[in-house]
């Protein structure tokens, strides 16, 4: 007989233990991967998660590469700490891109300091409106959320892909697929010379100290978490839940948008198809790593970052396919949501009595 | 005196020593837009890096790389990883390939189907894949009994206009009625999307099929609505054997083993390079006996006179969709022409998208 019960004292320093553990853990299972493939697991994993990151230019990539993931995991997690299920930050990300880039194209050739303000606060503005559908629709019609937030990303992907096909692609570019790049002025100004980290890393890092500052120390952050513990709770309490809704899907889409917008004017600098590898949905991995406390997810999008940098590094030295990186993230996930069974449900083995016999 | 002769002798033995290691250490690595086992476009540049390692040169991949922010890091990756030629085998990694390449003056850069060279080290390549189309128009025209010929195109770029015309130049000159309907996808890679397409075709009375996308998808969809259809960069025949007439194959091999003994050797130069037939860059797969020898044979001499030059794509007169004249009765069109194409010629039903 084996026997599952809830536990009811989890400390919390082992709450955030075990995202540790669980990287630990897929270090492990990724050792034993690379054994049965063939190659020294050591080597294989230093190729991962040292090399990619052994000079200057990998580590300011590793921060190019979390900071969308940062920004977006940080918005996801209002929803997510007050049950909203938003699957669709992918969307609000490129439909931010979208509204940012649409700027940025209207101050082509232009000059100004206002400029990029412009486009950043509209970019997060597109990604907000965007993220207002499944929150609207949910609160006055009541869907489904996670089908409308998701269903949304392939609208906002076609889209794109109509604008850039048509009237936006690039009048000099032979009906390439992309836009004009853009002028100086909209881009993100790079940090330092010869490396790609740009401003937005502070775009991010205001925006995470805000979120911690709203999800603990103001009266919304409380309504927040007391509506993912309990919803009848806080209709008892007689918070307005439908605002709210609509309240955490607003910042979650600005977070993408932002994302969004700090992609095209920092990178890559024009709007084409392939704007995001799909930060959106990765985030959502960022997200519950981090435990969906800001700090947490600084960490957890670095690692994840990682594992992109890492894949990549390990197909050029010992050409693993590149969906080891893939298979990293899934492992990570899956020794979180393991190690978080095992942290609140015990398992116990009972002997079988004489008399069940 | 002394002093000068001294750094001779060392420069000398440094630059022996650069050198000699950079001969031994010769490597090429390559970006792939998706996974080396699409049996279409990326299939056929791994094919052509295996002959690379055939030829006793190191090679490395990166497969599935997005057209995005991560295609810079991949490219300076390699190139800070001690390759020395790199091929970049998509046309979104135009800009990232002309910035690395600014950075990295001693590694040689080749881009496929770009159009900037912004830097001494940096080469584009294409293939004159119209040629192919030439020889599938002539086998249209001849096969379809509707006359109508269904052409799935993925984006309105020169490349794709191209393909479109030449194969209704050709058609019509064996068969003045036919007509080319098509439907635009907006994707390179979509089976779906390819699929319904097809499909789409086949109901408006198309009875052969042909398209610009890379997935195996509409063969298989002619195979099944009992309609003639073509290979897209390798040869499908295996997917769609009795429906396939042939497949235009991309042979990238050759040109990317001479390219990297060149870079090796140090004979490389920046060029734009656009070769057909006649090199080989373009091939056609083994012609389907279900179209009866004759017309075999006279597409092998086609095949043969537009590889000697003989006869060329398109040759005037050439009339677009409204009848003005594109290229006057006995000239051809030159390459800036084809490389700039955006209007349909005379044949063509609908408007490119804009």
């Amino acid at each position: 007989m084996i026997k599952i019960e809830k536990r009811n004292d989890v400390s919390p320093s082992i709450y955030f233990l075990t995202p540790i553990l669980a990287i630990f853990l897929t270090l492990f299972g990724g050792g034993i991967i690379f054994y049965v493939l063939g190659f020294n697991p050591i080597e294989a994993l230093k190729f991962f998660f040292i090399t990619p990151i052994s000079d200057l230019y990998g580590f300011s990539e590793l921060l190019v590469k979390a900071t969308p993931l940062c920004l977006i995991a940080i918005g996801l997690s209002f929803c997510f700490k007050s049950n909203n299920w938003n699957i669709g930050a992918e969307g609000q990300l490129i439909f931010g891109g979208i509204v940012g880039g649409g700027v940025a194209l209207l101050f082509y050739g232009h000059d100004g300091f206002y400029i990029l303000p412009i486009i950043i606060l509209s970019g997060a503005i597109g990604g907000m409106i965007f993220a207002m559908i499944p929150a609207v629709l949910k609160t006055y019609f009541n869907t489904n959320e996670i089908l409308v937030s998701l269903m949304l990303v392939y609208v906002a992907k076609l889209l794109l892909d109509y604008l850039v096909v048509g009237p936006w692609s690039n009048p000099e570019g032979f009906n390439f697929p992309e836009t004009r790049q853009f002028s100086e002025a909209s881009r993100m100004p790079v940090l330092f010379d010869g490396l790609r980290i740009h401003a937005g890393i502070f775009i991010t890092l205001i925006t995470v100290f805000l979120s911690w500052l709203i999800l603990y120390k103001t009266y919304l952050g409380f309504q927040i978490k007391v509506s993912g513990l309990s919803l009848k709770t806080a209709k008892y309490a007689g918070y307005k839940g439908k605002t709210m809704i609509i309240v955490v899907f607003m910042i979650s889409g600005a977070c993408a948008g932002l994302a969004g917008v700090g992609e095209i004017t920092g990178p890559i600098g024009q709007l084409h198809r392939n704007i995001s590898p799909d930060y959106g949905f990765t985030a959502i991995i960022v997200a519950f790593l981090g435990r969906l406390n800001p700090v947490g997810i600084i960490f957890a999008s670095l690692v994840v970052a990682l594992t992109y940098l890492g894949a990549e590094t390990a197909q050029i030295f010992l050409q693993v396919p590149k969906y080891t990186g893939q298979v990293f993230q899934g492992m990570i996930l899956f020794f979180l949501l393991g190690s978080d069974y095992l942290l609140f449900f015990k398992i116990k083995f009972l002997g079988l009595k004489k008399n069940e016999l | 005196m002394y002093k000068n002769f001294l750094r001779y002798i060392i420069s000398v033995l440094f630059l022996l020593g650069v050198c000699g290691q950079a001969n031994a250490d010769f490597k090429v690595g390559f970006v792939y837009v998706g996974p080396t086992g699409d049996h279409g476009w990326t299939y056929q540049h791994d094919e052509g890096r295996k002959a690379v390692e055939a030829a006793g040169i190191k090679t490395t991949y990166v497969e599935s790389v997005p057209e995005g922010a991560d295609a810079e890091r991949v490219i300076r990756q390699l190139a800070q990883s001690g390759h020395d030629l790199i091929f970049t085998t998509s046309f979104g990694y135009m800009d990232p390939t002309n910035k690395v390449a600014k950075d990295f003056p001693n590694v040689k850069f080749e881009h496929a189907t770009g159009y900037k060279r912004e830097h001494s080290n940096v080469s584009t390549y294409s293939a004159r894949f119209y040629e192919g189309r030439t020889l599938l128009g002539h086998m249209a025209g001849k096969m379809t009994k509707t006359n109508v010929i269904g052409y799935i195109a993925s984006f309105p770029i020169p490349e794709v206009i191209r393909g479109i015309n030449a194969m209704t130049l050709a058609a019509q000159k064996v068969n003045p009625d036919i007509k080319t309907k098509i439907v635009w996808v907006f994707t390179w890679y979509d089976p779906g999307k390819e699929s319904e397409a097809a499909q789409a075709l086949i109901d408006q009375g198309a009875d052969v099929i042909m398209q610009h996308t890379d997935s195996t998808a509409p063969v298989q969809v002619a195979e099944k609505a009992g309609v003639w259809s073509f290979g897209q960069a390798s040869d499908m025949q295996r997917f769609a054997p009795k429906s396939i007439l042939t497949s235009i194959i991309d042979d990238w091999a050759p040109y990317y083993v001479e390219r990297s003994i060149a870079a090796r050797d140090g004979t490389w130069k920046q060029q734009d390079t656009w070769h057909g037939l006649k090199e080989g860059m373009v091939a056609m797969a083994p012609y389907n006996s279900a179209m009866g020898s004759d017309l075999v044979k006279e597409v092998e001499q086609l095949q043969k006179d537009l590889a000697s030059g003989k006869t060329h794509s398109f040759t005037g007169p050439i009339y677009d969709q409204k009848g003005n004249i594109l290229v006057a009765d006995g000239s051809v069109a030159d390459d800036g022409m084809l490389a700039g194409m955006n209007v349909y010629v005379k044949g063509v039903e609908g408007d490119i998208p804009k």
